[in-house]
């Protein structure tokens, strides 16, 4: 049972403050990864504040009887931190530290400053979907029937690492792991299609043996969680699940938006003026 | 000088092999990970008796070490298997980020280190892996002596929290340390008390110092031989000890000398109790194709290089 369990007005209304959480992170220290984070605003608030079974009060690493997350697009820490902060992991004001020297909520996340709600570092990208896989093997090991989540980027997917664990986690018949990709076609130099052509991904992951689901809008809760639910529905069937999960970079706002432009860059005083007018503070900036 | 009886000759990695079966029969939370090397590590044995506790990975390094750093969460103690080459430069950057810098308690078992690995020549031959393990902090690096000894690490790792590179290889060597002995991880190993040089030496180099022991004793020459099991924790305590008494020391490994159990030793040496030095270990070359003998012979690993070692040393001290 999720410890919130939103309505989708309820989950809008986090999905905005997590936005203005991300640009103002990313503005205070004038770095930082905005595009990626407010594209996936919406994937990450439906898992913690609607579908994952979990305990942000006290944080367990072993997760026993929880759902489990792992971002392996690390650079989208400020997505993940503020919605971790907001279910409860620790405390919001604690976001004014992203970044900076002696914090826990360094530039990509990590164990390592023992920030509750992450299990493992992430940046170096690929790596996530084998440490998820590997929960999750641990987890039918346990007897313990809860799902483990990974994210990935598109562009990630150029790494090989990912394609090595795509082939096991099928070959072993890992079905409690859901794996969604932010198909959101761009990546630092450019368009997707432009640096690296990932040809079509439904048939590379199919033919991997993967059960394939595909959203167009994951930045809208009234697409996105139905295919959630229906990924849900889809384990335990001898399959791992995954999810193509189109978004728009920079969604929310509007000069960021569908361009790989705002992958890395932070917004200057007077675009977060102007983002924040475009995001409504519907709970309390930190 | 002590005498080291010994009745068969054994390889180490078969030791990893009788450990990890022993693990397997007394903690519930050991799984292994192997990729594709399953006979070469020798871990039949416990995937027989543990069938639901081995996970086959195929020729797919950087997933098996991702994947065992996810089974840590949830309470595993995954021991992953291949050789010492696939074990850490292939995925060094999986080790760094989801085992080292994550804090997890992965056992990363390599087998086939150094040039004793023949034939295959260089293209397997790792003689970086300790320099490149021991740099990475909450790093813990083990390269035990003989089959015994290794049995012992493996089972002994298991119960310590944390990432470890336990490193073996692939030829026989004598079985000389005792069967029953407990493996205390970072305890540097006396094994022959001297007055006029400390060898220092790890792995298969063990051995090869006793020997150089015995013939320097015939020529009156009075060796303290220390076997160091674990390169990181250095005991820098029996270090230091033994070379307050002798004066002088040579390092013996079969690894790069850059990088290497000699880099270790001089650091400590340095900055505790400056002190002549000599390194018996590859002089930052690859290795190439040969037998084990003839590969340790011609890289100037074998007692004789040793024993030649600790006379330049000698002459050099005050």
């Amino acid at each position: 049972m999720n410890p919130f369990n939103y309505d989708t007005e309820q989950l809008l209304n986090v999905a905005h403050q997590v936005r203005r959480d991300i640009v103002r992170m990313v503005h205070a220290v004038n770095s930082g990864h905005p595009g990626g984070s407010l594209g996936c605003t919406e994937f990450l608030v439906s898992l913690y504040f609607k579908q994952m079974t979990h305990t942000p009060q006290p944080f367990n690493m072993d997760g026993v009887g929880e759902d489990l997350f792992f971002l392996s697009n690390g650079h989208i820490s400020p997505v993940f931190y503020s919605v971790l902060a907001r279910s409860g992991y620790f405390e919001v004001s604690e976001l004014a530290t992203f970044r900076k020297l002696n914090s826990r909520l360094q530039g990509h996340p990590t164990t390592h400053e023992g920030l509750p709600g992450i299990r493992v570092a992430s940046g170096s990208l690929g790596q996530g979907p084998s440490v998820a896989i590997g929960a999750a093997q641990v987890k039918k090991l346990n007897g313990d029937d809860r799902l483990v989540y990974v994210l990935t980027g598109d562009g990630e997917l150029e790494e090989g690492q990912v394609w090595e664990a795509a082939m096991y986690a099928a070959h072993h018949k890992v079905d409690n792991v859901i794996w969604t990709v932010d198909y959101n076609g761009q990546q630092i130099d450019g368009p997707v299609d432009a640096v690296m052509s990932l040809g079509n991904l439904r048939d590379k992951f199919e033919s991997f043996g993967w059960k394939v689901l595909h959203t167009d809008n994951g930045n809208d809760f009234d697409q996105l969680l139905p295919v959630l639910e229906e990924a849900k529905t889809l384990t335990g069937q001898g399959q791992p699940i995954c999810i193509l999960m189109n978004t728009q970079m920079g969604f929310g706002v509007d000069f960021m938006m569908g361009s790989h432009k705002w992958h890395g860059v932070a917004p200057n005083d007077a675009q977060l003026q102007e983002a924040l007018l475009q995001l409504k503070e519907t709970l309390n900036d930190y | 000088m002590k005498d080291f009886p010994y009745t068969e000759s054994k390889d180490t990695r078969s030791g990893f092999g009788a450990g990890l079966l022993e693990l397997g029969r007394t903690n519930p939370n050991v799984v292994a990970l192997c990729a594709d090397l399953v006979g070469s590590l020798k871990m039949g044995d416990f995937i027989k008796e543990n069938p639901e506790r081995f996970f086959q990975v195929g020729i797919a390094e950087a997933n098996m070490i991702g994947l065992a750093a996810g089974m840590t969460i949830g309470g595993k103690i995954p021991f992953t298997g291949t050789f010492a080459n696939f074990s850490t430069g292939r995925v060094y950057d999986q080790i760094r980020q989801s085992v080292a810098y994550s804090g997890k308690n992965v056992k990363i078992c390599a087998s086939h280190a150094g040039l004793t690995l023949g034939e295959d020549g260089a293209t397997h031959q790792i003689l970086e892996d300790i320099g490149m393990m021991k740099m990475l902090p909450h790093m813990t690096v083990i390269n035990p002596c003989d089959f015994n000894q290794t049995k012992a690490a493996t089972i002994a790792i298991a119960d310590h929290h944390g990432p470890v590179y336990l490193r073996f290889g692939r030829p026989v060597v004598p079985n000389f340390t005792p069967a029953d002995q407990k493996f205390e991880i970072g305890k540097a190993l006396m094994l022959n008390e001297g007055k006029d040089v400390t060898i220092l030496a790890t792995g298969h180099l063990v051995w090869k110092a006793i020997l150089a022991g015995k013939m320097l004793a015939e020529q009156g020459i009075d060796a303290e031989i220390i076997n160091i099991h674990t390169i990181k924790p250095l005991d820098a305590e029996a270090i230091l000890a033994s070379v307050r008494k002798t004066g002088c020391v040579v390092t013996a490994e079969e690894h790069n000398y850059l990088g290497g159990l000699g880099e270790s030793v001089a650091r400590v040496l340095a900055q505790e109790l400056p002190t002549p030095q000599e390194f018996v270990a590859v002089q930052d070359t690859f290795g190439e194709s040969g037998t084990p003998e003839q590969l340790m012979e011609k890289y100037g690993l074998n007692e004789g290089s040793i024993v030649e070692a600790v006379k330049r040393v000698m002459a050099r001290k005050k």
